[in-house]
């Protein structure tokens, strides 16, 4: 016990206050640009805060309320953005989870030059959405755009719908895809190689195997995976502004587009911040709900297996 | 497994489609920025160009209104300032939420580990305001300090240090070391990789960030590459040789550098969807 107690202060060896003169440069910095503003953000929100004016009237929830109001001047935008993120939320998610796993598989198998090619992959998303938005703008043009030429199509991709936000969707999923195989081939990365051989073994095909044995292995994983995918979907800003400026006639302004031209160009910060505030209730919400949704099945998984051991010992 | 995996001539050909369907975009951008503006807007358009030409790359340099040499200095700088100021930061506070005890120590690590699952469009209004009051809007500050404060770089280090055997630690104590100069001269030196990682990750972010810079940067001058992109776009609306050779020069530096430290970026990709 007294060699424990020892060992214990040797660790805490030094100046009660070093441990704080190591957060400080850290701390300074979280203060002043996470911690406060995330208060300060609502106090904000609670005004008739425009920038270029001095006075700023507190209104409450006066700025929410008229996120309520179909007459008020916010109203339609912001609804019009949240309904556009939301749109593209349920439609890109699902390619954004199902496709790199795909490829995480592919890339998961032995093969010579696999590093390489896990490479290739990952490359389009170390170019920044400023690169691959204009890139894609010209290569989608409607007139002399290679996308037309390749596919033998007339299609005026970035000015008429459907196709805006086909094209939306199909430029992330380019640009992500990388992303999200590297996290899936990371969890597959931890399932342990005998469990594959066991199932082969034991006679399963190739479908019961992923069925039963990835599906499970990636559970947490995937779990990481839906909810960073959701959050950085409602999040789309720079495909729309760059590729479609938000076109055709406002059909792909997404929510943050709305949000950011409202409180940083047209300066109405308190209707912006309010705006902010409602978006990240909503994303909150849906993050819950994913992750209980997938936690859920995990944990019944553990009780079923848990279940299943008892009557093994007992038998 | 490694024969049969290596012998289906199916799977190649599905990597080789797919790896055409990765790089083709990123050769034909670099291909138009070597055509004439003609022969960017001829339909059905070419892919490799009848005449080579360096002439988008000449207006892009010789354009005073467009300074691109000073926005890629200002790029250069702002992901470089960054990425070190994320690594000491992040260092210093994973180390401390590491190894030493201190009161509430649980609670602030909860609090900063919470701040990763609030969504970074909360702060725009807030810190474009903190940001006026003390004069860094429309310098490179503004682009390079508060991206800092986020958890992840702490949260990456303080798992790292975690996995680093405490003997390290306990030899250089008992030699009479103390806490500063046993993190200086034993801890971080065998933390290279970790830090390789996240100051890679940290500089690719910041080089390619676009929607905080384009509302916090105005001037032409001080633009990063992002924004001046994008308003290249605006002022050379049907020269698309001359956006694309933007596009080119914004490509070239990260993609140099993904190809050297290839291992480093997808490590830290890794590491933050396994562990997070």
């Amino acid at each position: 016990m007294s060699t424990r107690r020892t060992t214990r202060r040797s660790t805490q060896h030094g100046s009660p206050l070093t441990p704080f003169l190591f957060l400080a440069p850290y701390l300074l910095l979280f203060t002043a640009f996470v911690a406060v503003p995330a208060v300060f953000g609502l106090w904000i929100s609670a005004h008739d805060w425009d920038y270029l004016l001095d006075h700023r009237p507190f209104v409450g929830f006066g700025n929410y309320a008229n996120l309520l109001d179909p007459d008020s001047v916010a109203f339609g935008d912001f609804w019009n953005g949240m309904t556009n993120t939301a749109l593209f939320t349920v439609v890109s998610v699902p390619f954004l989870l199902s496709i790199p796993l795909g490829v995480a598989m592919l890339l998961h198998m032995k093969f010579p030059g696999r590093t390489f090619f896990r490479a290739v992959f990952f490359a389009p998303y170390v170019l920044g959405v400023a690169v691959i938005g204009l890139m894609w703008r010209y290569l989608l043009d409607g007139n002399f755009g290679l996308v037309n030429a390749i596919l033998g199509t007339d299609i005026s991709w970035t000015t008429s719908q459907p196709w805006a936000w086909i094209a939306l969707v199909a430029v992330t999923v380019w640009w992500t895809m990388g992303f999200n195989a590297i996290i899936y081939l990371a969890g597959l990365g931890d399932i342990p190689p005998d469990h594959y051989e066991a199932a082969a073994l034991d006679g399963a095909n190739a479908l019961q195997r992923f069925r039963h044995i990835t599906i499970p292995g990636i559970q947490p994983v995937f779990v990481f995976v839906a909810v960073t995918t959701i959050l950085a979907s409602a999040n789309m800003f720079g495909q729309s502004y760059l590729i479609t400026q938000g076109g055709p006639s406002q059909s792909t302004q997404t929510a943050l587009m709305v949000i950011t031209e409202l409180g940083l160009s047209r300066f109405q910060m308190g209707q912006a911040a309010a705006q902010s505030y409602v978006l990240a209730f909503f994303l909150g919400i849906i993050s819950i709900l994913t992750f209980l949704a997938t936690r859920d099945r995990d944990q019944a998984r553990e009780r079923r297996a848990l279940r299943k051991g008892v009557r093994g010992v007992a038998r | 497994m490694m024969h049969r995996a290596a012998r289906n001539p199916l799977l190649w050909i599905v990597l080789v489609l797919l790896s055409m369907v990765i790089i083709g975009p990123l050769v034909a951008m670099a291909l138009t920025s070597l055509k004439t503006t003609a022969e960017s807007q001829t339909s059905p358009p070419t892919l490799w160009p009848e005449v080579f030409t360096w002439r988008a790359y000449e207006v892009l340099f010789a354009a005073a209104d467009n300074p691109i040499l000073q926005w890629f200095a200002n790029s250069m700088i702002s992901a470089a300032a960054h990425a070190v100021l994320v690594v000491t930061v992040a260092s210093m506070a994973g180390y401390a939420f590491a190894r030493m005890e201190f009161p509430g120590k649980n609670v602030l690590f909860g609090v900063v580990l919470s701040t990763m699952f609030v969504p970074g469009f909360i702060f725009l209004m807030p810190n474009f305001i903190t940001l006026d009051t003390i004069g860094w809007l429309d310098t490179l500050l503004a682009v390079i300090v508060p991206g800092a404060a986020g958890a992840f770089g702490v949260f990456f280090m303080r798992q790292f240090f975690l996995r680093l055997p405490k003997e390290f630690e306990e030899s250089a104590r008992i030699d009479g070391a103390g806490p500063l100069r046993t993190f200086w001269s034993i801890v971080l030196p065998n933390t290279r990789p970790a830090m390789v990682t996240l100051l890679v990750i940290s500089f690719l972010a910041n080089w390619n960030d676009f929607i905080w810079p384009i509302f916090v940067l105005f001037s032409d001058a001080n633009l990063t590459l992002p924004v001046g992109l994008s308003k290249l776009q605006g002022a050379y609306t049907i020269d698309y040789p001359v956006v694309m050779a933007g596009a080119v020069i914004a490509s070239l530096p990260v993609l140099l550098l993904y190809v050297f430290v290839q291992r480093y970026v997808i490590d830290g990709v890794a590491a933050s969807g396994v562990k997070g």
